[in-house]
């Protein structure tokens, strides 16, 4: 894709509408060209000295920093090493955990090594059939339904989709319920004969154990608790034999049990022999536009560099060489617990907009107002911008260099194309201009140097760019691992081996649990939360652009029309969605094929229309996901009167 | 610490065994099975008997389970009595002499609990005709089919040709008779009532199953019972008719098995009569699964046993002291392949019932067959055969308490299909034909009119096509349409 004078021109893989507008953000009036202190238009040093002389007066571990899985690999990269080199904080994670941790925590577990997919994009179009498990792409990622074009489609979605309609085969299981699918559609696979025995036994360890829990799923349970029909699992597992494909987004991702879920989906992927072979496999599909790259390199909880675990000693050692320095902090909290804690005084957000993603967001909101300093690096005023006591306005992606690793983690160059308004500056020159003040030194503004250095503290890491140059990605198509320069990159991994120590992908015995708050009197319906077409994320983008809010200009509520008719509800009409949490207000949109008991949401408009003031924050206790994708909730007329 | 002995390792005793450990790292498990082998899936075994699933691969622990979850387990030991004053059992190591009887008395050991649990299980009712037992046992070509030593008899003997007899139509029995027919038995199935599955189905739905099994060679002797076993040879029935075979598969219902609960003195119905909490009338004594008797149960399901198991293990490990069982509602699902069959609730209400709104497809030739009994629009009962989709949404109604949609023939419908593809000339003006771009028919057709005539021109100008690239063929189409139907603008 190019730009020319803000025009987009796609390039051979297509656009949707998101795509085509992008342009119109780097010029919008709504544009933040100044810092802000306590609104008050500044000068970047001033703003830069009252955080940092804020930031001297708190404990190291009473500052936060939030980063954003829409960050290059250079800003994710250093703002990481920020928080444990200039502010010697624990207390980093960002919104990825709210995407990716939970199909990233499964593929540790079974492959030994979390690479999204561990094959390029291009292999899906020799598929047969592949298999989406709460994956929307028709909405979240059109141009990639292009790569699907040849293959049977079996899309696993609770509601009928513009993806599902696609579809050869569309399960439509209750919300809350992947995971007995998952264990039904194992279990059919061995009655249905179609497991591949040879490589189960050659490849992979731990079948027994998995099975011993998908043997009380038999299809007839497993329909009652799903809704899939037995004869569906069939068709299913019958279609899935062959030169198959398994890929996970956040429908199943996305719930308390998420990495479980995953597992599950990849105990089948691994059931079938598909992973580790060219032609077959198992992935998860990235939801932002660094989601791989953004959780490799240091700006999670629990890891360094190179994907590097941060308790590990050997990576502590080798990280703290790169670093030199002689300490290094321990593990901190996730995401939520981040936003969620009482006992932080500061925090730094970068690219994020938690306030209307994060589930229980009224909470949410409330505890950034009770801190000390909130600091927020954005383009738009966003609605914690709009919190901040310290905005800072940055570059976004046609203003700046740097690199970004796709689903496929295939590395990829952002070229500046433009150069940003007066008063502009990049996330890394914000972060050095901070670590500067509180004394710390090896903070680059460019992004090649911070490039080169991430080669050498990614050196011998499960995710090794070492091998990586900015002149290499001119002209190669590189997927890490890439150990030397001479390398020729990864492509697809686990073709001889997994990454284990013994070479097998484990199987990992998981069972259904259901979701965290299920329905009852009081709140009998189940709420499921996603994306449009037309916005992007938090909507804190998308919302500035005339023609995606043409398009879809509010926020609405998706049901059956007789949901609707039994809560004194009309198509047109404003309803409330109240779950323990709090209320939304949203536009009724009548759905036929949507299920009598669940009601859908998308959560990226602002205020009142925060889908996620309902969500419930109930954690994965692996990867810390909250469970945006199922509350109990209930419908409720607007009162007239008020 | 607390002892809690467990009598029965089937799918009620070890789900117990396991739920007590999910939630009590410390107490105390002992558990004794009669079987030598460890717990398997039972409601696996007509998959077993069908050929696609081995032996192996229905058991519900490995050897190391007990071991690895500090477990205390006697296989091959039967409970002989209990002694409730000094909260004792008395185990009898029964191996080599599986069969109980006063003469094969092995070494006995007294078992101090605080909790006991009968999950004896049921064993299977064998109809009283003249030669099916010999000795207190049954016949040489005569098998239950009830545990896994059963399923291996059977599959010994269930050669291609052989003709069986399975006695019973209820739901095992059919599974069993499919099973069998698909290893190339010549499979005649003997069954009491005038139609199968009598306790789930209407006459009507009785007989489409019958018809579809006789499509998949199954045959059928209805209002017969058996009179004679003539070993080697077959049956006689009641009415002298002979039915030649080589096995007969018994599959004629359960009984609780309470005698031991008999003998101690506990009160005992058809089963072991419980209450909320589980509680036999000794309330240190706890019945669960097929030997147990709730008022809200039917036996010969494992649901309930399971749903039993989650609240007895709350309740004897303090995790949650007032969990109840308030019973389990039943859905009823032939486990057969090529029938697909679901009966739930009340299905025998009649069609012209006034407090009970009743909906009845038939077509028999294509084997299927439903009733939907609605009351206050919620589903109260169903009788679903060859109509997949349906049987799954009109369960997940039924189970969750889903007011059923307003129009009830799209639930006996199943699956919506999506509608036919309308044509371009039909559609509104509003129409969004490419969704990644939120372009509408109406944009298109401007478009068309400007000059742009090609899907090229058109994406140009209106960037339809450029996304996923999902709504190519509706261009074309319309383009089609739009040369047509108007001379193109010049």
């Amino acid at each position: 894709m190019s730009v020319i004078d803000g025009q987009v021109t796609p390039g051979p893989g297509g656009l949707c509408q998101k795509g085509w507008t992008a342009g119109e953000l780097l010029r919008h009036p709504s544009r933040l060209t100044t810092p802000l202190l306590h609104g008050a238009p500044v000068s970047w040093d001033e703003a830069l000295d009252y955080v940092a002389s804020r930031i001297r007066s708190y404990e190291p571990d009473e500052v936060a920093v939030f980063g954003g899985g829409g960050l290059t690999n250079e800003k994710a990269y250093l703002l990481g090493k920020f928080a444990r080199v200039a502010l010697k904080t624990s207390q980093i994670d960002y919104n990825g955990r709210f995407c990716m941790s939970s199909a990233a925590a499964a593929g540790n577990k079974a492959f030994g090594l979390d690479r999204g997919l561990p094959f390029p994009l291009t292999d899906l179009r020799t598929a047969d059939t592949i298999l989406l498990a709460g994956s929307n792409p028709a909405e979240t990622m059109p141009p990639f339904l292009r790569h699907l074009e040849g293959a049977r489609l079996i899309v696993i979605d609770p509601r009928r989709t513009p993806t599902a309609e696609r579809a050869t085969l569309h399960l439509q299981p209750a919300p809350g319920t992947d995971l007995a699918l998952a264990l039904g559609l194992l279990h059919t696979a061995v009655i249905e004969g179609v497991i591949d025995k040879e490589y189960v036994s050659e490849r992979t360890s731990g079948f027994d154990d998995a099975w011993r829990v998908a043997a009380q799923w038999w299809p007839e349970h497993t329909e009652r608790v799903t809704g899939v029909s037995a004869a569906d699992q069939r068709a299913a597992v019958h279609m899935l034999a062959g030169r198959s494909y398994i890929l996970t987004g956040r429908g199943t991702e996305q719930h308390a049990t998420g990495t479980d879920n995953v597992s599950a989906w990849i105990n089948l992927a691994l059931a079938l022999g598909l992973p580790g072979r060219t032609g077959s496999g198992y992935g998860c599909l990235t939801g932002q536009g660094n989601g791989q790259g953004g959780r490799e390199h240091g700006q999670k909880a629990d890891q360094l560099p190179g994907y590097r675990k941060l308790d590990d000693p050997a990576a502590r050692k080798h990280i703290m060489e790169v670093w030199g320095v002689d300490w290094l902090p321990g593990p901190g909290r996730s995401a939520y617990e981040l936003l969620d804690a009482d006992d932080l005084k500061a925090m730094l957000v970068f690219g994020s907009n938690p306030v209307v993603s994060a589930p229980r967001a009224s909470g949410v909101a409330d505890r950034l107002k009770a801190l000390d300093l909130l600091v927020v690096a954005d383009f738009v005023m966003s609605e914690t911008a709009a919190m901040a006591d310290v905005v800072f306005p940055v570059t976004q992606w046609a203003e700046e260099d740097g690199t970004m690793t796709n689903l496929e983690g295939r590395i990829i160059r952002r070229r500046k194309a433009l150069d940003p308004p007066a008063g502009v500056r990049s996330d890394l020159e914000l972060i050095n201009g901070l670590a500067s003040r509180l004394g710390a030194v090896g903070f680059s503004t460019e992004p090649r140097v911070v490039f080169d250095e991430l080669r050498r503290a990614s050196k011998g890491g499960p995710s090794d760019y070492s091998g990586i140059t900015y002149e290499r990605l001119e002209s190669e198509q590189l997927h890490w691992p890439v150990p030397s320069v001479d390398h020729p990159g990864t492509p697809r991994l686990f073709l001889d081996r997994f990454a284990h120590a013994d070479g097998l992908a484990r199987f990992i015995p998981v069972d259904h649990r259901g979701p965290a708050e299920p329905p009852d009197d009081e709140f009998p319906l189940q709420a499921t939360t996603g994306r449009v077409l037309q916005h992007y994320q938090s909507g804190a983008q998308t919302r500035l652009i005339g023609e995606l809010m043409k398009a879809v200009p509010e926020m609405y509520v998706e049901m059956h029309p007789d949901t609707a008719s039994r809560a004194g509800l009309a198509s047109g009409e404003s309803a409330q969605v109240v779950s323990r949490r709090g209320t939304v207000t949203a536009v009724v949109r009548c759905v036929p094929s949507m299920r009598a008991d669940a009601v859908f949401l998308p959560f990226h408009f602002p205020g009142d229309g925060r889908a996620n003031l309902l969500t419930n924050p109930a954690l994965d206790p692996t990867s810390r996901m909250p469970e945006f994708k199922v509350c109990a909730v209930r419908l409720e007329r607007v009162c007239d009167e008020s | 610490m607390r002892r809690v002995v467990i009598v029965g390792y089937g799918m009620a005793g070890a789900r117990l065994a396991d739920e007590l450990r999910r939630r009590d790292q410390d107490i105390s498990i002992t558990i004794i099975g009669a079987e030598p082998h460890a717990a398997y899936n039972r409601v696996l075994l007509s998959t077993v008997v069908a050929g696609t699933m081995t032996p192996g691969s229905t058991r519900l622990h490995d050897e190391k389970w007990a071991a690895d979850h500090n477990i205390d387990l006697h296989l091959s030991h039967e409970v002989v009595s209990i002694d409730r004053s000094s909260r004792t059992v008395t185990v009898e190591d029964t191996r080599g002499a599986f069969v109980r009887s006063d003469s094969t008395e092995g070494p006995r050991v007294s078992l101090p609990y605080d909790a006991l649990v009968l999950a004896t299980g049921s064993t299977p009712w064998v109809p009283p005709a003249e030669g099916l037992v010999e000795d207190g046992k049954l016949a040489a070509g005569v098998v239950a089919f009830r545990t896994l030593d059963d399923c291996a008899e059977i599959e010994a003997k269930a050669h291609k040709g052989a003709p069986v007899v399975v006695l019973g139509g209820g739901l095992l029995g059919i599974e069993a008779a499919r099973g069998l027919a698909g290893r190339g038995c010549l499979v005649t199935v003997v069954h009491p009532v005038g139609h199968l599955m009598e306790r789930q189905l209407d006459p009507g739905a009785g007989g489409v199953l019958a018809r579809t099994l006789g499509q998949l060679g199954i045959e059928f002797r209805l209002n017969a019972l058996a009179a004679k076993y003539l070993p080697g040879d077959g049956l006689i029935l009641d009415d002298g008719t002979h039915v030649p075979a080589e096995l007969v598969v018994v599959s004629a219902g359960v009984r609780a098995e309470t005698s031991l609960a008999v003998e101690a003195g506990l009160e005992v119905d058809r089963g072991i009569v419980v209450d909320d909490a589980l509680r036999t009338s000794d309330p240190r004594i706890h019945a669960i699964g097929d030997c147990a008797q709730h008022p809200g149960t039917v036996s010969g399901l494992v649901q309930p046993a399971w749903d039993q198991a989650a609240v007895l293990a709350d309740r004897l490990t303090g995790a949650n002291p007032a969990s109840r069982y308030r019973g389990t509602s039943v859905v009823t699902r032939l486990k057969a392949r090529d029938v697909d069959l679901a009966a739930l609730g009340d299905v025998h209400t009649e069609v012209d019932c006034p407090d009970s709104e009743v909906l009845c497809f038939q077509e028999p030739s294509r084997g299927r067959y439903a009733k939907l009994v609605l009351r206050d629009d919620r589903v109260a009962g169903a009788i679903v055969i060859g109509a997949p989709d349906a049987a799954a949404t009109i369960t997940q109604l039924y189970d969750r308490g889903i007011p059923a949609p307003t129009d009830r023939l799209a639930l006996l419908l199943g699956r919506a299909l999506p509608a036919e593809a309308a044509s371009p000339a039909d559609l509104p003006s509003s129409a969004v034909i490419c969704r990644c771009n939120t372009v509408s028919k109406g944009q298109i057709v401007s478009a068309w009119r400007a000059g742009a005539e090609t899907v090229p021109q058109l994406a140009e100008a209106t960037r339809a096509t450029t996304g996923c690239g999902g709504c190519k063929d509706a261009v074309c189409g319309l383009l089609d349409w739009l040369g047509a139907s108007q001379p193109a603008s010049a």
